[in-house]
């Protein structure tokens, strides 16, 4: 998946010229998924350092809204992505699990830094943090760093969209890595 | 009160004080039995007026526990650390929680991770893990077969 191949505000379909201007011919999933990704609000949740980085992407310096994500929601009803920005312990496992079941379809999870896809830093001689988010909740994109810095994020909410444009959903590509393996 | 004033207002108070040497603030060691006394006197002497007490923790040392307060007055600006040696298998002293409300918190989560108990504590349980947990995560010796992974 390139994300260059899938600008910003490239409409998806063809235009076909007539005399009076043109008819744009395209596909439904498609139009549907160009809508989604370029409105991602994301859901107010860090829970640590991360998170700190998390802001100054939202804020004025990065500022996500150029992208679509302006709106983080603090309530798990009205958001589309989860940013886990920070580690996750073991008490909080179940408080994550909730708010991503409380999120209405479709929902996305991004991985943000090394906590939240591999346990990090406390991958080793700690009796409290999960190793890896993905051990309770589906990831989409996982951001490498200890933090990442906000352009890795960008890049992260980016390539979300781009695969969302490509119409990758997560169980697609789970069951045809499923049926290949088998 | 500047460090030497302060370090010999606090010897005053018990012969069995002792001093470190070095580090930011003046650090005194002081025996566990009298550190109720010397704690309401720090608190309630004009001349010392400790206030606030700005941390209270807890070290492993393997071979004992040592409880760590930081004490400062509003007041007079000045500030000391004191120390305590605990017995590590069984690790009591007497709580400060009616002193410095603050210490309420605090010892509960010294309680929860290094097992100490506090003598006369109001509400002595378990703060950040749950109710029913085994054993004093903070402690050097603490196994979790199921979550730890050893380095
Ligand atoms: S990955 Fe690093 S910066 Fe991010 S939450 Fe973990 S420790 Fe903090």
């Amino acid at each position: 998946m390139d994300v260059k191949d899938n600008q910003q505000h490239a409409f998806p379909g063809d235009v076909h010229p007539t005399a009076s201007g043109g008819i744009l011919v395209s596909k439904l999933d498609d139009v549907i998924n160009w809508a989604r990704s370029n409105s991602l609000w994301p859901l107010v949740f860090g829970t640590s350092c991360c998170a700190i980085e998390m802001m100054s992407t939202a804020s004025a310096k990065y500022d996500w809204s150029r992208f679509g994500f302006e709106v983080a929601r603090a309530t798990p009803r009205q958001a589309d992505v989860i940013i886990i920005a920070g580690t996750i312990v073991n008490k909080m496992a179940p408080v994550l699990k909730r708010l991503y079941d409380q999120m209405a379809d479709p929902k996305y999870v991004i991985a943000m830094g090394a906590c939240a896809t591999s346990g990090g830093p406390f991958f080793y001689n700690t009796y409290s943090v999960v190793k890896g988010a993905d051990h309770v909740i589906p990831v989409d994109v996982y951001v490498a760093g200890c933090p990442p810095r906000p352009e890795a994020l960008l890049h992260a909410l980016i390539t979300l969209q781009a695969k969302i444009k490509a119409g990758d959903k997560r169980e697609k590509i789970v069951i045809e890595k499923f049926v290949d393996s088998n | 009160m500047n460090r030497e004033e302060l370090q010999s207002a606090i010897t005053a108070l018990n012969a069995d004080i002792t001093f470190e040497e070095g580090g930011e603030y003046l650090t005194a060691n002081i025996p566990a039995d009298a550190c109720r006394d010397i704690m309401q006197a720090l608190h309630n002497l004009p001349a010392f007026e400790m206030d606030y007490m700005f941390c209270l923790t807890c070290v492993d040392w393997k071979t004992h526990l040592t409880m760590v307060y930081h004490l400062e007055s509003r007041k007079h600006a000045h500030a000391v650390v004191i120390k305590s040696k605990l017995d590590r298998e069984n690790p009591e002293i007497e709580t400060l929680s009616d002193i410095w409300r603050t210490a309420e918190f605090l010892e509960r989560e010294v309680y929860d991770l290094f097992g100490v108990r506090f003598i006369h504590h109001s509400d002595l349980r378990r703060l950040l893990l749950t109710d029913d947990w085994e054993g004093y995560p903070l402690r050097k010796d603490y196994e979790d077969p199921i979550n730890m992974i050893k380095l």
